[in-house]
């Protein structure tokens, strides 16, 4: 991330980053069948600004908080989050309906680096409900295409039927300057998609290892091997970024529940450079 | 001579002979046949002899199982530039699986007993061959271990 960008993402961190603001949920969308999507607006009438690929903490009263990764922004102001019922705190959001309230807090965390990637291929490499954090940065390179090289969407999900935002993919996969491949682990006969694993895409994509930039976000084992694939094809790994996830609690690098080795997952991540964290991803301890 | 001279270019293109010495892909060419297979054709069946494997030129390849009374189950596609069918090398030479086209699919077959006659005769052949597939069959198995972690399942 370019130092423009750092300052940028801190400059729109709240004055108190622990006091939650009330926000309220003005459509709320089904996307598959434990997953869906809230647009908020803020009680306050105060703008919102983040960067792509931070989160925030959504707190469903009386339930407890959850780290939540921003999937869009509808228009300003209103801010969209994709959520997949996992818990305690992710069941009562989804239980709520159109004009209730949640608490939020944020934005938070290191975004994207889609300054660093301008003038190179842009990878964005999507598994499951990994696709929902990095949205925002697709949203950023297509409204920005003329600054970037080639643009490759991969995307992996369990099944036809898990796939999230097919209605976007559908959209990007109609433009003529994006690339986008698709495929599920599993699928009945019907299916006319792929079938296979995200690294099966990396090796039959175009795109100038050297001087390309991958963001990478799923679940752990399918982005490290994904990043295995990303140097197979031989990619550096300072160029290969991944968003990982773990119990954030205070969100600002206090409370240690995220704490990755010598790092806080909510302060210095969620998005790292895969070099400066390689070692530790196959930690078992961590 | 005209026809594997054809063939011969069809080798080069496809990335599994791309880097391969001439004189090895000319000689290759002899085992070499081309194929054509509309949507829903069957490349091969699921336990009858494995007398070839495929390079797919283009279109798109299902691996399948057939399951008794079921639906097949899909395990895999191949696309363009796509290799399928190992059994030729590991006895009893049956194919594992069933392949079907699911659209115009062009494609190259190269004959096993051709194939084994050859690298009898020349070892360093064979071990350029085996060489060649070992590294696929383990990025599929690596591939399948993946999708048996179930990586995008609920975590409840």
């Amino acid at each position: 991330m370019t130092a423009t960008a750092e300052n940028r993402a801190a400059a729109v961190a709240p004055a108190d980053p622990m006091v939650p603001r009330p926000f309220r949920i003005v459509r709320r969308q089904r996307e598959l069948s434990d997953t869906f999507t809230m647009e908020l607006t803020a009680e306050d009438g105060q703008p919102f600004d983040f960067r792509p690929g931070q989160f925030n903490m959504l707190y469903a009263f009386g339930a407890g908080v959850s780290a939540i990764s921003i999937s869009g922004e509808k228009s300003s102001g209103r801010l969209l989050h994709t959520v997949r019922a996992v818990g305690t705190v992710t069941d009562r959001l989804q239980a709520l309906r159109k004009g209730d309230v949640v608490g939020l807090r944020g934005p938070f965390g290191r975004p994207w680096p889609v300054d660093r990637a301008r003038r190179r291929d842009v990878l964005i490499i999507a598994g499951g409900i990994g696709l929902a954090p990095l949205r925002p940065a697709i949203h950023h390179v297509l409204a920005n295409r003329g600054d970037y090289g080639r643009v490759l969407i991969l995307y992996g999900a369990r099944t036809p039927d898990d796939i999230l935002f097919p209605k976007d993919l559908k959209a990007w996969r109609s433009r003529f300057d994006v690339f986008v491949d698709v495929t599920v682990d599993r699928a009945a006969p019907g299916w006319a998609g792929k079938i296979g694993v995200v690294p099966d895409l990396i090796e039959r994509a175009a795109f100038s290892a050297e001087d390309a930039t991958a963001m990478v976000c799923g679940p752990e084992v399918m982005m490290l091997f994904t990043v295995r694939a990303l140097l197979r094809a031989g990619m550096a790994e300072e160029d290969v970024y991944v968003s990982m996830e773990r119990n954030m609690k205070c969100a600002v690098g206090f409370c240690g529940h995220c704490q990755f080795g010598g790092r806080f997952v909510c302060k210095d991540g969620p998005v790292f450079a895969y070099t400066d964290i390689a070692h530790h991803m196959t930690v078992r301890e961590l | 001579m005209v026809e594997i001279d054809g063939l011969s270019k069809l080798l080069k293109e496809h990335p599994f002979f791309a880097d391969w010495s001439d004189d090895y892909r000319d000689l290759l060419a002899g085992c070499a046949a081309n194929h054509r297979f509309d949507a829903n054709d069957y490349i091969a069946r699921e336990g009858q002899p494995a007398d070839k494997f495929f390079l797919v030129r283009h279109g798109t390849v299902v691996l399948e199982y057939p399951v008794p009374g079921r639906e097949p189950v899909l395990l895999e596609t191949l696309h363009e530039g796509g290799v399928f069918g190992w059994s030729w090398m590991i006895a009893p030479y049956r194919w594992a699986f069933d392949a079907r086209a699911t659209e115009l699919v062009r494609a190259v077959s190269m004959d096993a007993t051709c194939l084994r006659g050859k690298c009898d005769a020349d070892h360093t052949l064979g071990y350029e061959l085996f060489r060649q597939f070992i590294p696929i069959m383990a990025r599929r198995l690596e591939a399948t271990r993946l999708r048996l972690l179930d990586v995008y399942g609920s975590t409840r």
